[in-house]
């Protein structure tokens, strides 16, 4: 289990102090996906590099498996880190070495012996699907099949944890897609918890069990992703998961509400009933559909008649409905 | 020896002759002292630039290991105090020095100590820029596995930089190879000298433009190789792509080092 207790982090700039995290706490269980969401300068990457101690946060605790990083001598946290292994945005392979030997890396350092390490590097070719790259250099090999390699030498010594800092940024979306298929396998398979860096909601829909949303270096909201993304609660949150939202002021019609959908049932018949059975006629603004681990949920932008009545009438028709819920949108500007 | 010559040349004066039978006897030795000279100061350079070097990267602010700020500034100055000295000047200041190494400070080992002295400096700034064009995600990656500062050195920073380690070698030897030549002057041994004291002053044309001759081959082979050889061993552009890219990243390269004001290192 990871535990990021009141975790801030100050940079010191020529234009005084960059508050790049402020009293982030955070719990994230074993075998958990953790997307860490949130816009570009949000403070995400200085978040994930708190995890492993790449940066020492300014105060707080990280506590893993019951352990405290910040306060381990440099010897014991380097032995720690071996347990934590790390993918990048821009895969930091050693260009100098073959695909195998990039494998062997991490265990080279951990004293494994060769011999060992060449085989156990060999299967976990095989499990990222390019056990005939074993003598390829790097530089020979595409975005993605670059992170396949990155991906199987975080995985050479067993770790419990594996951080992903922007892994499928660079790459195209299909590219995309197979690396995050093969991320969400390794979790099943393996149990390793999994802590997803990404400003892509498509990366965190895709394989994340939960999510946390970063703003300006605060974290606005924590959840499981069908309940966050049904449902933001916070400012940054709607930011993030209607990334373009629709601008109410342009559109015609006196109250605006949101309503969202948890859990898969069609919203048509919705609309339709509610012409139907209150005579209501609404106009729909704006609507989308989110798959969120196979489970589709949908949100729609209603424009309600002018006149109250008709409208207390729709939305207290709405509110009876089971597994719908709503709010009032008042001044949304996208 | 040289009769086959002087026959060749039936036509040659008696001055001509005297040069080129001196020339055929002599210059196998010189281009050998040459040699000699320039590889042991150049390694011995690198004994010293090298770990110079790596700690101008690794103690910087922004190092794996920062050092403390005024340390750093005091190895920062006396390698650019040491490069700022004409080369000539240098020389006639290590005498002394060389005397208590060497025992001796004319002739090929006499000019040893100078050289080094004077190529120490700039041979860490060459490792320097080498080692600052990898790229730090590397050592963040390394950093993550659990590496040790000194794995990070010894199986990262250099491993991934030696492409352009050689080439700054390369470029050692040769800048190093015109000192030693220039060293010709105060006494040391080699083509250079032989340019200087029998060509030059004792107006022998033929001795002074051989040896500049044989110098200007020694660097163009010199500067093959090590270009051929720095290519070789790299491996950060695809077999495919190399044909083109390589002139041009080559080219770069080159263009990055930091090229000393003429006298100085």
């Amino acid at each position: 289990m990871i535990e990021l207790k009141n975790v801030s982090k100050v940079f010191p700039t020529a234009e005084g102090q960059l508050h790049a995290l402020t009293d982030v706490s955070l719990t994230i269980g074993d075998g958990e996906v953790y997307g860490i969401v949130g816009m570009s300068g949000a403070g995400k990457s200085t978040l994930v590099r708190c995890i492993n101690l790449l940066e020492r946060p300014t105060s707080g605790q990280v506590v893993i498996d019951g352990a405290d990083l910040c306060a381990m001598k440099q010897a014991e946290l380097i032995r720690r880190r071996r347990s934590i292994s790390m993918i990048f945005q821009q895969f930091n392979l050693l260009m100098q070495r073959t695909c195998l030997k990039n494998i062997c890396f991490p265990m080279e350092i951990a004293k494994v012996k060769k011999a060992d390490a060449e085989k156990r590097a060999r299967e976990l070719l095989e499990v990222v699907g390019l056990p005939d790259k074993a003598d390829a250099y790097p530089a020979q090999l595409s975005g993605g099949q670059k992170q396949r390699i990155a991906i199987a030498r975080a995985l050479a010594c067993d770790p419990k944890i594996l951080l992903c800092d922007e892994a499928t940024s660079a790459l195209d979306p299909k590219t995309t897609r197979d690396i995050l298929r093969l991320v969400k396998d390794i979790n099943q398979r393996l149990g390793i918890t999994v802590v997803v860096i990404t400003h892509e909601m498509a990366v965190v829909e895709e394989i994340c069990t939960h999510v946390a949303i970063l703003d300006h270096g605060h974290v606005m909201e924590t959840g499981r992703v069908e309940e966050v993304f049904s449902n933001p609660r916070t400012e940054a949150g709607r930011r993030l998961v209607y990334p373009d939202g629709v601008r109410i002021d342009q559109l015609p019609a006196a109250n605006v509400i949101r309503i969202a959908f948890n859990g898969g049932s069609s919203y048509e018949p919705l609309i339709a009933s509610l012409a139907i059975d209150c005579g209501v006629k609404v106009n729909i603004l704006g609507a989308d559909t989110r798959n969120v681990n196979g489970q589709a949920f949908g949100t729609m932008l209603l424009g309600l008649p002018e006149e109250p009545a008709e409208a207390a009438k729709a939305i207290s028709y709405i509110k009876n409905q089971p597994n719908v819920t709503m709010e009032e949108v008042r001044d949304y500007h996208g | 020896m040289a009769d086959w010559i002087v026959s060749f040349f039936s036509i040659a004066d008696a001055k001509m002759v005297k040069q080129i039978t001196y020339l055929v006897d002599s210059i196998p030795y010189a281009i050998w002292e040459t040699l000699y000279s320039t590889l042991a100061a150049t390694l011995m350079a690198h004994l010293i630039g090298l770990p110079l070097g790596i700690l101008l990267v690794t103690g910087a602010q922004d190092g794996v290991r920062p050092l403390p700020r005024p340390l750093m500034q005091v190895l920062n100055v006396v390698v650019n105090l040491l490069r700022s000295v004409p080369f000539l000047i240098l020389m006639v200041m290590v005498m002394p020095l060389s005397r208590i190494i060497l025992g001796t400070t004319i002739g090929t080992p006499g000019i040893l100590v100078p050289l080094t002295v004077a190529a120490a400096p700039f041979v860490a700034r060459l490792v320097e820029s080498s080692l600052r064009e990898m790229d730090r995600g590397l050592i963040e990656a390394a950093q993550a596995m659990g590496c040790t500062n000194l794995q990070i050195v010894w199986k990262v920073m250099l491993p991934e930089s030696l492409p352009s380690l050689l080439s700054s070698f390369t470029t050692a030897f040769i800048t190093i190879l015109g000192y030693g030549a220039m060293a010709g002057a105060i006494g040391g041994g080699g083509l250079g000298a032989m340019a200087m004291m029998d060509g030059w002053t004792q107006r022998q044309k033929a001795v002074l433009y051989t040896a500049v001759v044989v110098l200007v081959i020694l660097v163009q082979i010199f500067q093959s190789v090590g270009s051929h050889l720095s290519a070789r061993v790299d491996r950060r552009v695809s077999r495919t792509a190399r044909k083109g890219a390589a002139g041009g990243r080559k080219r770069q390269l080159e263009k990055d080092k930091p090229m000393g004001p003429p006298g100085a290192m």
